[in-house]
């Protein structure tokens, strides 16, 4: 199950295009010209060097933040050009992983698990506290239902924030750095659970991340995005530009710095 | 990053000697412990001497009398370096340790994102002056739209579509209601006793100790006793909620709320308020008895006046619409203060420093506000003759 199927869903749908975003802090342009597009069952990979405006490319998809210019499609319907009832309508098939985890302080990881199911589902309560139960465990986390964020370590708010996430089963995955903080066995594991997530349940799923680890283990899809050039500057499987592209910057960033290796 | 060479590990004090070696070569000998916060000599004046050398010759480095260095000595070299480079004067690193010529590579400016740096402007006056008008023109229709959010989310939770915790709204009560208690009476007990104080000794001359009851009922019931529990719960819980829900804006938890479609207004703004707008009369009431409690204190205990004749003249002198005004005030109190408190933590920035800011413009805005209100109220008392 860990090899990721290969660049072969060209005829699948397309249900995420991105068209000439701009991002921009006030008059300071991070990044402008992304176009790009994103299909059912992909793992999308954005990837580029700290502080390029990853995180916040993200948060423009999830409508969160209004872009500077151009728009986000999803299906045929512009986010940010629709009433704010249907951007709510979208946002729920959403499940979203923040980079530093955002669990809500107040309550506990089973209480954090449940509100979207609450607000969103007629479940009973039992119902809700056994599937919140299975989420936690599905993430290694099982017997912390009663803990609160504070008592738990940076790795472990991570995989509590993805239990979160994937509380309503969502259609759509967002995850900003999901394997920092977490040791290599964990993160492999979640990499594994990525995988069995968007085949098994077809959900699509955008992962911001520079872990090469899990680029190479899991993205069928990637962007690159250059702070210097102020756009993406390669698109396409991970491991197919390694092989082939001719931009240095991201064979140098697929390769911590080294180059491609003469063959 | 200290190094020792122990085969050379003088303890001397850090020199830099320039050899000319031949007319179109100078070697800089240094010798000594370089380090940080010793007594190294003056950049400024080893370049001094640099640049007055015409024409610019190729510069060597020795480093044999070289003791212990670190960064001390790569500042050194860099101002160095970067003379040299910008006069197009040859430099030789080679004689330089090799840890040393690493960390000057690494340092070199084009090893550094370009692009990056804000040039610093420095505005004149007429445009700071309308930069700041026009930021407190946007801090006041931020606050004017928040007051209509609330009031919007407010309506919603009378048609019963708002949704919050409950768990968050007894939280909020205990905070505001309870706990809140020992600071109130100690206060209001000081700030009655304080005006019976003051009335004694006027109305002593006069020999009518008697009407310190009024003083101190009228005063405190119909204003006192709601501006100071306002400006507790300004300082107390004004202040813990800007600051809590700036964390939250800090860790994500509010784009997390928002990326559910769960408005923060309603989930947690309402629950605060609605704490505040009951607990506030409550804390009102109980800060009008201690304020009462004190002036009696002062009455019988220094001007001899009976605990009975007090009470009476009290119930003689306030009327019940002093009361109801005085609970009046205490409810817009509570309004304002947890909105100035929500609004500041909201609008708080990603950062440790931000949560500190907001707390303290939280207990300031309270304030501010909390006196404004006194005025508009007691001037529409003033029109309505009551
Ligand atoms: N509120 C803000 N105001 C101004 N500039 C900001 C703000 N937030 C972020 N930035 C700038 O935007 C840039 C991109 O931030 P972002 O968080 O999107 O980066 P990132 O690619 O996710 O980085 P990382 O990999 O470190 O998480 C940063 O360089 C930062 O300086
Ligand atoms: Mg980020």
């Amino acid at each position: 199950m860990s090899a990721p199927k290969p660049d072969s869903g060209n005829e699948r749908e397309i249900v995420i295009e991105v068209r000439n975003l701009e991002i921009s802090y006030g008059s300071f342009v991070l990044m402008r010209d992304l176009n790009f597009q994103i299909r059912r069952g992909d793992i999308f990979i954005i990837m580029g060097g700290s502080g390029c405006g990853k995180s916040t490319l993200m948060k423009q998809m999830i409508g969160l933040k209004r872009p500077a210019g151009g728009k986000v499609l999803y299906g045929d319907v512009s986010f940010w050009d629709v009433e704010p009832s249907r951007q709510e309508q979208l946002k729920r098939r959403f499940g979203i992983l923040f980079q530093s985890g955002a669990l809500w302080s107040s309550m506990t990881l089973a209480e954090n698990v449940a509100l979207p199911l609450e607000q969103y589902t007629d479940l009973t309560p039992a119902q809700i506290r056994e599937l919140v139960s299975f989420k936690l465990a599905l993430v290694g986390l099982g017997g912390f239902e009663d803990f609160y964020p504070s008592e738990l370590s940076g790795g472990m708010k991570k995989r509590a924030g993805l239990a979160r996430a994937m509380a309503l089963d969502p259609d759509f995955l967002f995850f900003d750095e999901p394997s920092a903080g977490l040791d290599p066995i964990s993160a492999r594991l979640l990499d594994d659970l990525i995988i069995e997530l968007s085949e098994s349940l077809d959900t699509t799923v955008v992962v911001v991340t520079h872990d090469l680890a899990s680029i190479f283990a899991i993205g069928t899809h990637s962007i690159f995005l250059d702070p210097e050039e102020k756009t993406m500057t390669a698109a396409g499987n991970p491991k197919q530009i390694l092989a082939e592209s001719g931009n240095e910057k991201v064979v140098r960033f697929l390769t911590r710095g080294e180059g491609r290796k003469p063959e | 990053m200290q190094q020792e060479h122990s085969d050379t590990a003088h303890f001397e004090d850090a020199a830099v000697q320039f050899i000319p070696v031949a007319p179109d070569r100078l070697v800089l000998k240094f010798s000594g412990n370089w380090v940080a916060g010793g007594d190294l000599p003056d950049a400024d004046e080893a370049l001094q001497d640099l640049v007055r050398t015409k024409p610019a010759p190729r510069i060597a480095f020795v480093t044999e009398g070289l003791g212990a260095w670190d960064s001390g000595f790569l500042v050194f070299l860099a101002r160095i370096v970067d003379l040299c480079n910008g006069s197009g004067t040859p430099v030789d690193l080679s004689g330089l340790p090799e840890g040393v010529r690493k960390l000057l590579d690494l340092a070199s400016p084009d090893k550094q994102r370009t692009g990056v740096t804000r040039e610093k402007s420095s505005p004149g006056f007429l445009v700071r002056v309308a930069d700041a008008t026009l930021d407190l023109f946007h801090g006041f229709q931020e606050m004017l739209a928040f007051i209509g959010d609330a009031t919007l989310s407010f309506f919603k939770l009378l048609r019963g579509k708002a949704e919050f915790r409950r768990s968050d709204l007894s939280q909020a009560l205990q905070e505001t209601g309870a706990q809140a208690l020992p600071i109130v009476s100690l206060i209001s007990l000081l700030v009655g006793m304080i005006l019976a104080f003051v009335a004694a000794i006027q109305l002593k001359l006069f020999g009518v100790q008697i009407y310190v009851a009024d003083v101190v009922g009228i005063g405190v019931v119909r204003v006192m006793g709601a501006i100071m529990t306002g400006i507790i719960m300004a300082g107390r819980t004004g202040a813990a909620f800007a600051a809590q829900l700036g964390m939250m804006q800090v860790n994500e938890e509010i784009d997390a709320l928002e990326s559910l479609g769960i408005p923060p207004m309603d989930f947690l703004v309402l629950p605060r308020m609605l704490a505040l707008m009951l607990m506030m009369p409550m804390l009102c009431i109980y800060s009008d008895l201690m304020g009462i409690l004190g002036g009696m204190i002062v009455g019988v205990g220094m001007l001899d006046l009976g605990v009975a004749e007090y009470y009476y003249q009290t119930l003689k002198a306030v009327k019940l619409t002093y009361f109801w005004i005085g609970l009046f005030h205490s409810f817009v109190f509570g309004i304002l203060v947890a909105l100035a408190g929500c609004l500041r933590g909201l609008q708080c920035e990603r950062n440790a420093a931000a949560v500190g800011f907001a707390a303290t413009s939280a207990v300031v805005t309270g304030i501010v506000s909390i006196v404004v209100a006194t005025a508009v109220i007691t001037l529409l008392c003033q029109v309505l003759g009551i």
